[in-house]
């Protein structure tokens, strides 16, 4: 049933596929995030309640979820690294970690952003911005010790334990600070997405959402072949592609 | 069109500074690491290829001392410099290539 | 090494299955005991590293009186984060003889080089670890308690919160540890790694110590304590030991 992908476990390949893919990941991106965001900035209506502040609805919850989703497909990367051995699997967990950071700090910037005028605050220590700011640390830790390391497998291997370890306490952080702030916060804050979307405001959110998706998409793949060549770098036929690319 | 002129659609509600503070800051970021990304490309390769010229280098000169021992211990054999190296580079590419597979 | 030499015996010990079960089923006891007493020994040679954390952990709570001013109901008031917050860090602070030593004079490839399963051998340092740290935070907790002005109804809440948190702090603290063992200046990256993984238990803890003072019943926390506990005790030494085995490559 896998068959398919074995090929894929070939650097080379992966590479070549990876390049192809760019071009048509990044037209997509751009289409889905150019009607997304238009249709999101111009044309959905006001919220009844939040007015025009509602539009930041459109960046926020599309990076809110990415930055969670990102470390989920990261913490697969890892297990398929160190149960099978996947050198590729760990470059794209290494190509995935900042990717994942900096949507989770987008999250936090536009969630500061949105709390100022609905929250009179910037900074609130609600429980799904502290789990939000708790998450950056862990991508911020990941991203740490893959630096830290000089050979790049044994920073992939490391990093992914630790990704692993992070992915088992996730829930258990989540449900601590969740259930700490019911605790401490006597008056609740409301709750910001309404349970029934008007399809108004549905659409341009689903165009938002793959645009932005799409445009991790091509980041990720952009990193994801800088790091197969970086490190497969004594190999033939890197050397042959840079002298062939730099020529 | 939910805006009616374009400083209206500037000012959202008087909501702007918070809405072009998340758009603008989610742009900043993401355009960043974009850039950031793409040209790490051409970055990888030029070390690759400044790695590859040093090894070049490196062995280049180990042959050149080995050829010069050589030559010490028997004077006799003349041969061309340039075609020696070119034979010499060959077999050892191959080794490389075979080591690093 | 005593534990090659111990290997070596056992591989000499007549095939016999049933002996050898017995003799394997003691062994792994005998491994844990081994690694156990070879740590308490060392850190017995040098006592400063059992008191230097702890030191610091006396010094950082007198420094919050200073900080935040004398009055007692502000300081009962934020006692319980105080001190744990402080354990946290001491923790961190002792964390990083856990295998740096080991891993400097090699005999952390020895272990995984042992017929003994890993996950023994690094219970049995982590075990150790506690001893030599968490254990002396406990003995000294009650009198930083009374400086703080800690409601009286909480004292057995801080002990047993110490009693079933600082062993968490240990395991997962060693996970952080043996990721960064083979890296040079791994000490900030440490805390960087580790903090993040602290924070449940801190919030339960804390809430834990809350909670009894209000004079309600707080087993619940404590359950959930000793929940994260049991669920690191089974799957932390796995995570080092498969830690380890990157760093010392």
């Amino acid at each position: 049933m896998w068959k398919f992908l074995h090929p894929y476990a070939n650097p080379e390949t992966t590479y070549h596929f990876t390049n192809k893919l760019l071009p048509w990941l990044t037209a997509l991106a751009a289409l889905f995030l150019s009607i997304g965001l238009v249709w999101a900035l111009l044309f959905a209506p006001a919220d009844y309640q939040q007015g025009d502040s509602f539009r930041i609805f459109y960046v926020h919850v599309p990076a809110a979820s990415l930055s969670m989703g990102i470390y989920v497909s990261m913490a697969i990367a890892a297990l398929c690294s160190l149960v099978w051995q996947l050198k590729l699997a760990d470059a794209s967990a290494a190509a995935m970690a900042p990717v994942g950071a900096a949507f989770t700090a987008i999250a936090l910037i536009t969630g500061a952003a949105w709390g100022k005028p609905m929250w009179g605050t910037w900074w609130i220590w609600d429980a799904r911005l502290t789990s939000e700011l708790i998450l950056l640390f862990l991508y911020l830790g990941v991203i740490a010790l893959h630096n830290a390391f000089e050979d790049k497998n044994l920073a992939g291997k490391a990093a992914g334990i630790l990704t692993l370890v992070g992915v088992i306490n996730i829930p258990i952080i989540k449900y601590s600070v969740d259930w700490w702030n019911t605790l401490h916060q006597g008056s609740t804050v409301s709750k910001l997405g309404k349970p029934s979307m008007s399809l108004d405001m549905l659409w341009p959110f689903i165009f938002c959402f793959i645009g932005f998706a799409l445009l991790a998409g091509v980041i990720i793949c952009l990193r994801f072949r800088n790091e197969i060549l970086a490190r497969n770098s004594i190999r033939p036929w890197v050397r042959q592609l840079v002298e062939k690319q730099l020529a | 069109m939910q805006f009616n002129s374009f400083s209206d659609f500037i000012n959202m509600g008087s909501y702007g500074f918070y809405v072009w503070l998340s758009y603008g800051a989610a742009a900043v970021i993401l355009t960043f690491l974009l850039i950031k990304s793409k040209s790490g490309h051409l970055h990888t390769m030029k070390q690759i290829a400044k790695r590859k010229h040093r090894e070049d280098k490196l062995r280049e000169a180990r042959e050149l001392r080995k050829k010069q021992s050589h030559n010490k211990a028997e004077t006799s054999t003349e041969q061309s410099s340039t075609q020696t190296s070119t034979v010499t580079s060959t077999p050892t590419n191959k080794a490389l290539n075979e080591v690093t597979e | 090494m005593t534990l090659k030499a111990q290997s070596q015996q056992m591989t000499e010990q007549p095939i016999d299955k049933a002996n050898t079960d017995r003799v394997k089923q003691l062994s792994y006891r005998r491994a844990f005991m081994l690694v156990l007493k070879r740590d308490l020994t060392i850190a017995m040679r040098h006592k400063d590293d059992i008191i230097n954390p702890l030191l610091f952990f006396v010094i950082i709570i007198t420094l919050f009186p200073l900080g935040i001013g004398p009055e007692a109901q502000t300081l009962s008031r934020i006692a319980p984060g105080i001190i744990w917050v402080a354990a946290l860090l001491a923790t961190l602070l002792s964390l990083d003889r856990l295998f740096k030593s080991d891993h400097l004079d090699g005999s952390l490839e020895q272990m995984l080089l042992s017929p003994h399963p890993i996950f023994v051998l690094v219970l049995a340092k982590i075990f150790a670890h506690w001893l030599i740290t968490g254990l002396p935070l406990i003995l000294i907790a009650p009198l930083l308690a009374v400086l703080l002005h800690l409601d009286e109804n909480s004292y057995t809440a801080l002990l047993l919160t110490l009693l079933l948190g600082t062993p968490v702090l240990s395991l997962l603290g060693a996970v952080g540890v043996a990721l960064t063992v083979g890296i040079k200046k791994g000490g900030v990256l440490l805390s960087l790694l580790v903090l993040p993984l602290y924070i449940p238990v801190l919030i339960f803890a804390t809430s834990a110590i809350d909670t009894a003072a209000l004079g309600l019943p707080y087993s619940g926390q404590l359950a959930i304590i000793a929940a994260l506990f049991f669920g690191s005790l089974t799957l932390a030494p796995f995570a080092v030991g498969a830690a380890i085995k990157v760093s010392t490559n």
